[in-house]
């Protein structure tokens, strides 16, 4: 066990630090989506190097030497400052690092670098009515017809469709081979003909995502990630990553610290909130839970720096516990403030801009996305303990 | 930076574990139950031979002066084998209330024949974190009288025993005035006793205050936590092997997701367990500011853990799980015994509160 920082690595935090110190006031606000703020501050972070870290250069991004223990550092002390570690979303968190392992030089130099500054917004086309948790029966068909695929089909759960300039999309190229070896990854633009877009309003009461339609939509033959019907290949090497990013254990501890001083500056009946020894007691609780997942990240952290430590099953159990996890504690956030936990949109009562309420669904949302719990449980069951699979259902 | 165990504490739990699985398989677990033997001399021999006594014990002492993780890497080969030996009093919290608060010369007397397993000292500290059934010892010139319950290590040679006000008194066991009653509990395991004392003379540990207490407590908890961990581990082993053989509708029974989910739930909330049981281990030592808090905490997430795994592993046992043929309940009553002693953990959670300032 060694958790200290290295020289370097100590340096590095002060640096960081001062880097916040200096310009955290320029940082957009949480949750606000892609603004001009926004995207000054991420151009001010891949200058500084503290996002898009390991993308080269000339695709736009920091060029820094791999590290991520740096990365550790710059995502704690962000984190700590409630500062916005740079734009997210689907294109630069999943597009970007699929790009840049299984891209072409000239799909590299096109799209790299104008979606790391949020100049081209992509979203995701995976699920479909009847393709959800079986992912892999997904029946969007494209048909090459000489220089161009023809799209015909249906997606739903496309968050940011609305807003997004293109999509990263499996479809069905091979109809008459095995399941996972029909699909390929395609990219295009979302205003070429064919393709509309309906809002879905979920249960915070936003159209966070949408359906996608594809009525012949022609897109050219060379937009594909990866061969023929090694698209369901294509769309696993980010997977996992999406599943860990939906539960970062630190912004679990950033939420949890909000709470308390809820807790502590409000009253109920005249007693401050954290002296009410039930909500004290399923505070610590929490507590405790958010450390443990904390403590599991720093293990799954060093297993990647430490060749021959296993913390393959500690890596499985993340998103299943740190969604399940935030649901809770902005479930208690709620109960704590009793009647004005309902407070919701334009209450003059209601905290934090509705936060509470919106997060404790938004992670329902969660729960249920990026492969159910049921799903994780059952790759928990099976990948990580061996227990065999649902009799019929075929190999993996 | 490296979150893990090195090599030397692999080895350690590695040769610890080849002990106990060749001398103290579950049938030996058993007879230790059934006879009430107290002390298993022959597995005692063993672990000295492993130097496990002397392990927090300084090398100026003739120990190895390891660190508290290293203690709780041995706690969780124990509770994985639900051995029926002294440690946590005996070779944890005692030999670190002497390092903290004892004369040199106590330290003289006493370390040595602690590291070579020659002396076993118990420990009378439950008073510390809740006294019960009107128990408590007092201590007036330089005399012991009282009652503490609940006393761990119970058969041994010696006691550390706290008085109300946070003195610590090391009482030998067949010291004029002492009487010793061995209390009975679902964890036949690990025996523990009640001291009833009457104008005993004691020898008192110069340095104890409330902050020794304090230590002595906490270092105590990690490793209790980390014995349920290796426990809860075990139970979630023989759940997942059963599983797999078990069959029931013409299926192994590890087929259905009604049993996969249970184990994979067990196993998504221990393995994160894991992780805290180290880190808390390690800050015993090396982030002092942390480590109260940790304590608290470790013990209190590794008892709510624990408890719910046993329930389920038993339940994934069907109607065997329930039986005293296959034994899963010695496991079953390790987790209960941890998490009663030295504080439960509503109790723990309200003390990591108190450590944050967070109430009165």
């Amino acid at each position: 066990m060694d958790l200290t920082d290295g020289p370097e690595h100590q340096a590095f935090r002060a640096e960081v630090r001062a880097f916040l110190a200096k310009h955290k006031d320029q940082a957009p606000p949480p949750g606000r989506g892609l603004s001009d703020q926004a995207r000054t501050w991420q151009r001010l972070l891949i200058n500084h190097g503290y996002t898009a870290r390991a993308v080269p250069k000339v695709y736009g991004g920091a060029g820094q030497a791999p590290d991520m223990l740096k990365g550790r550092i710059i995502a704690e002390e962000f984190a700590k400052a409630g500062a916005s570690t740079g734009l997210g979303g689907q294109g630069v968190s999943m597009l970007v690092p699929t790009l840049l392992e299984l891209g072409t030089e000239e799909q590299k130099q096109q799209f790299i670098a104008p979606t790391l500054v949020g100049d081209m917004v992509w979203c995701q086309g995976y699920s479909e009515p009847g393709a959800g948790s079986d992912l892999a029966s997904l029946r969007t068909s494209a048909v090459l017809d000489g220089g161009h695929w023809v799209i015909n089909g249906q997606k739903i759960w496309t968050s940011t469709a609305h807003l997004a300039h293109w999509m990263f999309c499996l479809v069905r190229t091979e109809p008459d081979a095995p399941k996972h070896k029909g699909i390929s990854f395609l990219l295009f633009r979302m205003d070429t003909p064919g393709i509309e877009v309906r809002p879905l309003v979920d249960m915070t009461m936003k159209a966070n995502f949408n359906e996608v339609f594809f009525s012949d939509v022609r897109v050219p033959a060379e937009q594909i990630v990866g061969r023929r019907g090694e698209g369901w290949f294509v769309a696993n090497v980010i997977l996992k990553n999406e599943r860990d990013s939906l539960a970062d254990p630190n912004q679990a501890a950033a939420r949890l610290q909000a709470l308390t001083e809820i807790m502590k500056s409000e009253t109920v009946d005249g007693q401050c909130l954290i002296d009410q020894p039930q909500f004290l007691d399923r505070l610590m609780r929490l507590q405790a839970r958010v450390m443990a997942m904390q403590f599991n990240d720093l293990r799954v952290l060093s297993s990647r720096l430490n060749p021959g430590q296993d913390a393959s099953l500690a890596r499985m159990v993340v998103k299943l516990q740190g969604t399940e996890l935030r649901h809770e504690i902005e479930g208690l956030a709620i109960d704590v403030m009793g009647e004005g936990g309902l407070a919701y949109g334009a209450n003059p009562y209601v905290r934090d801009q509705g936060s509470w309420q919106a997060t404790y669904m938004f992670y329902l949302g969660l729960i249920i996305g990026g492969g159910t719990s049921q799903i994780q449980k059952n790759i928990i069951g099976e990948r990580g303990l061996g227990l065999p699979r649902e009799p019929g259902l075929g190999a993996r | 930076m490296q979150f893990g165990l090195s090599s030397e504490q692999t080895l350690l739990q590695d040769s610890l574990a080849q002990f106990l699985s060749d001398q103290a398989p579950l049938a030996r677990v058993r007879q230790f139950a059934e006879r009430d033997e107290g002390r298993a001399t022959d597995l005692i021999v063993g672990l000295t031979e492993l130097g496990v006594p002397a392990l927090l014990v300084p090398e100026a002492h003739g120990g190895l002066g390891l660190a508290p993780l290293d203690a709780c890497v041995v706690a969780e080969v124990l509770g994985r084998f639900v051995a029926p030996l002294p440690f946590v009093a005996s070779m944890v919290m005692v030999p670190t209330a002497l390092l903290l608060a004892a004369s040199p010369g106590q330290q003289q007397d006493w370390l040595g024949r602690i590291a070579t397993g020659q002396t076993l000292v118990g420990a009378a500290l439950s008073e510390l974190c809740g006294a019960r059934q009107g128990a408590g010892v007092n201590c007036r010139d330089g005399k012991l009288n009282g009652r503490a319950l609940f006393v761990l290590d119970f058969e041994a040679d010696a006691y550390l025993v706290a008085d109300s006000n946070c003195g610590l008194h090391l009482v030998a066991a067949d010291a004029p005035g002492l009487t010793r009653q061995g209390l009975e509990t679902v964890d036949r395991t690990r025996p523990i006793g009640e001291l009833i004392l009457a104008d005993v003379a004691a020898e008192p540990l110069p340095g104890a205050n409330t902050q020794v207490c304090q230590q002595v407590l906490d270092i105590g908890r990690v490793v209790l936590a980390a014995d349920t961990l290796g426990a809860a581990q075990a139970m979630l082993d023989q759940a997942v092997a059963y599983a797999q053989q078990r069959e029931q509708f013409g299926r192994v029974i590890g087929s259905f997701q009604a049993v996969k989910h249970m184990c994979a739930e067990m196993a998504a909330h221990l393995e994160p367990s894991r992780a805290f049981v180290w880190y808390a281990g390690h800050a015993l030592r090396d982030k002092p500011d942390e480590a109260h808090l940790l304590a608290c905490h470790v013990k209190a997430h590794l008892s709510e853990v624990g408890q719910a795994l046993a329930k389920s592993a038993t339940e994934v046992h069907g109607g065997m799980g329930f039986t005293d043929l296959l034994g899963l309940h010695y496991w079953f009553k390790r987790i209960g015994f941890n998490r009663q002693m030295l504080g439960t953990p509503e109790r723990l959670r309200l003390e990591a509160a108190r450590a944050q300032a967070l109430t009165n």
